[in-house]
């Protein structure tokens, strides 16, 4: 009894009907849709991007050459080379970052003692030769040069949850 | 030579201006489709390509046309070409009978009917042929389903024309639609209210269209019959599958929707038969297509096969007998 009942309820269409009213109100909903390059997503404070080295505001660089970051990399995407620079400081003569091992973890930043490596949020980048994705000392000096002001209040409003 | 200057001058400019309207209504169409989906999506759709996206269907044409066409190995060349084309040629042919407005039609024959139905399954070759000439099982696969399927859906959607024909007592789409002259309550829709759902669902199921698309089922069968397929190749399957979307829409509107006539009655502009009342009533069932496209799942092989066989069949051998007493006696705003 119940299945014939069933099968005369299905002549009627009355599922598919309900289906496709849903769809329907769908359509006329605002879209979700952001249209990239002109809206963006907000980003948080922590977002971990492209790296930079930042300096110390007299122009000082920060790193320390301990090699922290270099150990602590579980991509072994760091390479650093040191040596004793003419004040007699201990000082990176190489300082590499392969951003095709990277797996942007953030591990560098919070191993480095001088908040010397940072991740920015920067993520819109590219490479456009073979190589390109090491980044040298000079690059990731430039960024932070670039992006200080931006990296400082990201950092500082990440501060107080830290 | 009478016969062949009859055609040039008569005719091609009809053959012309069907031809490139329908071409250019595929294009738009998909354009519409990828709009009418995000939409239901909560997405937008394309909106890059000119303005708000209009210019996409021209960008994805040009990109058809210049990728290479890869032949299989071991492919049947021949048969691998003809079968786009069949799709094409018969998707296109079916428009000649095809009454736009009262007198707008290319041929005019008393057996248009028959020759629509003969036009849109003879289209079945064309893929049954692709998936042949691939030589590939998922392509395979998908012409096997295509055939079972188009086999089932015919007769159900034959008998919902035979109610049709009944109903009219004419084979010609011009008298079809001539004999539901005089506003809303005329159209064969009330009457043939089962007949129309069934000729509509069939036809979705004939043109391979979602929810019955198991003859691409992508996840499935990777794109069914047309896996091979790529450049234009793969175009004229695209132009043929969406140009018998759109007579089937066309044809539902024209049997079942009173094709050009308007559905008020009175004299003002409004009541006035015209193309537009035709080509709205169709727009109507294109964007059912992908409004269900966009709201159900695709059936499972097997449940085709059923709704097919066990439903639709009975219910339309049914239904014709009641349209045949409905006609004997005279019933209704309709046969009086
Ligand atoms: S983010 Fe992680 S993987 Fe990338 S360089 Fe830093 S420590 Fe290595
Ligand atoms: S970046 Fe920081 S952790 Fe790495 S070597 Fe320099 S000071 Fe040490």
């Amino acid at each position: 009894m119940t299945k014939i009942v069933r099968y005369l309820k299905s002549l009627t269409l009355n599922e598919i009907r309900k289906g496709l009213m849903l769809t329907q109100k769908y359509f006329f909903k605002r879209k979700f849709t952001v249209r990239y390059p002109e809206e963006k997503t907000p980003k948080s404070p922590r977002f971990r991007g492209l790296h930079a080295l930042r300096r110390y505001p007299n122009g000082e660089e920060r790193c320390i050459a301990c090699k922290l970051c270099e150990a602590v990399c579980p991509a072994a995407a760091i390479t650093i080379d040191s040596d004793v620079r003419e004040d007699g400081s201990r000082r990176t003569t190489k300082y590499e970052i392969d951003l095709f091992k990277c797996i942007y973890c953030g591990f560098c930043e919070e191993s480095c003692p001088v908040d010397s490596i940072v991740e920015t949020d920067i993520h819109e980048y590219h490479f456009e030769s073979m190589g390109k994705n090491v980044m040298t000392k000079e690059q990731l000096l430039a960024v932070g040069d670039m992006y200080e002001e931006q990296i400082a209040k990201t950092k500082q409003e990440d501060a107080k949850y830290r | 030579m009478e016969l062949l200057e009859f055609l040039i001058f008569d005719n091609l400019i009809y053959i012309l201006a069907i031809v490139l309207g329908v071409i250019l209504t595929v294009a738009y169409l998909t354009y519409f489709e990828r709009k009418v989906i995000a939409f239901m999506h909560v997405r937008m759709g394309p909106n890059r390509v000119g303005p708000r996206g209009l210019l996409q269907p021209f960008a994805d044409v040009l990109k058809l046309l210049t990728k290479e066409i890869i032949f299989p190995k071991n492919a049947n060349k021949f048969l691998f070409l003809i079968a786009p084309i069949i799709t094409l040629a018969t998707a296109f042919a079916a428009w000649a009978v095809v009454p736009f407005a009262d007198g707008m039609v290319l041929a005019d024959i008393n057996a248009g009917l028959v020759y629509v139905l003969a036009m849109t399954s003879l289209g079945v070759y064309g893929v049954i042929i692709a998936g042949w000439a691939s030589n590939s099982k998922y392509a395979l696969l998908g012409a096997l389903r295509s055939a079972a399927q188009i086999v089932s859906y015919e007769i159900a959607m034959g008998f919902a024309l035979v109610g049709v024909l009944v109903a009219a007592g004419s084979l010609n789409l011009s008298e079809i639609v001539r004999g539901q002259e005089g506003g809303l309550v005329h159209w064969y829709i009330w009457p043939l209210l089962p007949l129309f759902l069934i000729y509509y669902i069939s036809g979705v199921a004939e043109t391979n269209r979602a929810p019955f698309d198991v003859a691409e089922g992508e996840s499935e069968i990777v794109a069914g019959f047309h896996v091979e397929y790529s450049g234009a190749a793969f175009a004229l399957f695209f132009l043929g599958e969406y140009a018998n979307m759109i007579i089937i829409s066309a044809l539902t509107a024209l049997m079942f929707l009173g094709g050009w006539y308007s559905p008020f009655t009175g004299d003002s502009w409004i009541a006035q038969p015209s193309i537009f009342w035709f080509l709205g009533k169709t727009s109507i069932f294109l964007y059912a297509y992908f409004w269900l496209r966009a709201s159900l799942p695709r059936y499972r092989y097997d449940q085709i096969m059923r709704l097919g066989w066990k439903v639709f069949i009975p219910i339309t051998i049914v239904w014709i007998f009641v349209v045949a007493v409905m006609k004997v006696y005279h019933v209704g705003p309709w046969w009086n």
